[in-house]
């Protein structure tokens, strides 16, 4: 814990998004829309972890995050931990979950679905979590884990 | 399912389907009813279409209601490129209900989404096709007086075909056995037999259509598409073993019954046409009672 804080410094308030693989994290960062929050942001990445074979954390001053909004990188960030900083202290730690509806984030598979012709959010229902089966809202198309191409 | 929109049969119970198929039987014994003639329904084809179009177009007018709408979408808006939202949000402002068909899978959802009136899908690219479902089943359950425990035989392009999917996924609620006549090139998808897996359903994959029509109590036949196989000699090997001819029906069970989603091409041989057991032109009929049952039960007049 606290060779971690020596990487990025600790915030007194706010959430903390540990344990997301280096190469997505600021992807991540895009899809909790955190590229217009005007307040701190503290980004590290190509850390070690014991988890994964390489790890970022992002640590936002002064903004709370509700679940569902968190769980939405569960997708590209399935062992990330979600934490709640007061004072300093942990107040609430809690791995993420895929959620059972996914708006936006990835596109469709299919290439003649409506939300690859016009401007249309995707969204997906869930049907399976392990492995990965989510059928597009739209096309009806069942997708897995390799067909995911994020916007 | 007043104001509710029609895009996918799962959109439907079991319960909703006998609903349907109930009404469309009375409107099977007299089709003209004054039940509409307040209401004006659109009719959005943005890819051809004989059977839907006219069969909806009969039925709202059997129901003495109006209906505006194109056939071609090179002679509205969509050509100088207005996007589907607001064609279907401009006419929804005309009109009391929309049937659109579409070549986009998805159109008929997200057109439901962006319309403040209802929307019935008339065929959605490779997706959802349900009025066709609903009268596959009304005809099914006319001629063999239930929908249970029968033995259904589905012929042709199993693979790509969106009607056999999508009656398959609605007979697999009511206990049928199956019959995949197909060549190998066009099985059906593994996940629609997985699907039959799950719910204990027997099935039986074939390549032999005359050997396994003396069990079937309806004969459901596709057409194979040349431009599905990618081998052509394949093709010209296999065309003609799904062709089905008068004398092939010579052992079929009396209550057998052919059927077909029409356009033919050459995979029913006409001289099956005067066979009583050729049941694909009222098949074509019933798509206007159906279609007429689910336009009043959409408007809220049944």
């Amino acid at each position: 814990m606290e060779i971690k804080t020596l990487h990025v410094s600790a915030i007194e308030n706010g959430t903390v998004i540990d344990h997301i693989p280096s190469k997505v994290v600021f992807r991540v960062a895009r899809i909790l829309l955190l590229e217009d929050y005007p307040e701190h942001i503290l980004i590290g990445t190509g850390l070690e972890s014991k988890k994964l074979p390489s790890k970022g954390i992002i640590k936002i001053k002064d903004k709370y995050l509700d679940k569902e909004e968190v769980n939405k990188i569960a997708l590209i960030a399935p062992e990330a931990t979600h934490i709640v900083i007061e004072n300093y202290q942990i107040k609430e730690k809690a791995s993420v979950t895929i959620p059972d509806i996914i708006t936006g984030i990835t596109k469709c598979v299919n290439p003649n679905c409506i939300t690859n012709m016009e401007n249309v959010l995707t969204k997906f229902d869930v049907i399976s979590k392990i492995p990965l089966k989510m059928r597009c809202r739209y096309c009806e198309k069942i997708m897995d884990k390799q067909d995911l191409n994020f916007y | 399912m007043k104001n509710k929109s029609l895009v996918s049969i799962t959109d439907l119970s079991k319960e909703q389907y006998f609903r349907i198929l109930d009404l469309a039987e009375e409107f099977a014994k007299k089709p003209k009813q004054n039940l509409i003639q307040d209401y004006v329904v659109a009719t959005l084809f943005f890819e051809p279409s004989t059977r839907t179009r006219l069969s909806f177009e009969t039925a709202v007018c059997q129901l003495g209601g109006k209906y505006i709408g194109f056939t071609d979408p090179n002679v509205s808006s969509v050509r100088k490129g207005e996007s589907l939202k607001d064609t279907i949000q401009t006419v929804a402002n005309y009109s009391d209900l929309i049937i659109m068909r579409h070549p986009v899978d998805g159109a008929a959802r997200y057109a439901s989404e962006v319309s403040k009136v209802p929307i019935i899908n008339a065929g959605d690219g490779a997706n959802q096709h349900p009025t066709q479902t609903l009268l596959d089943l009304y005809t099914i359950r006319e001629t063999q007086k239930t929908l249970s425990g029968l033995k259904i035989g589905f012929v042709g392009d199993l693979k790509y075909g969106r009607t056999v999917h999508s009656l398959l996924m609605a007979l697999s609620q009511f206990d049928s056995t199956f019959y995949f006549i197909s060549p190998d090139e066009l099985k059906m998808p593994s996940r629609y037999k997985h699907q039959l897996d799950e719910k204990k359903l027997s099935y039986t994959e074939t390549t032999d259509l005359e050997s396994t029509i003396p069990k079937l109590d309806i004969l459901y036949m596709t057409r194979i598409q040349k431009e599905r196989f990618s081998d052509p000699i394949e093709f010209e090997k296999v065309k003609n073993s799904y062709i089905l001819i008068n004398s092939m029906l010579a052992g079929s069970k009396p209550n057998l019954r052919v059927m077909h989603p029409l356009p033919r091409v050459n995979e029913i041989s006409e001289d099956v046409d005067s066979n009583p057991k050729a049941y694909y032109f009222e098949q074509a009929l019933n798509g206007v009672f159906v279609r007429q049952a689910i336009l009043c039960l959409i408007l809220g007049v049944k």
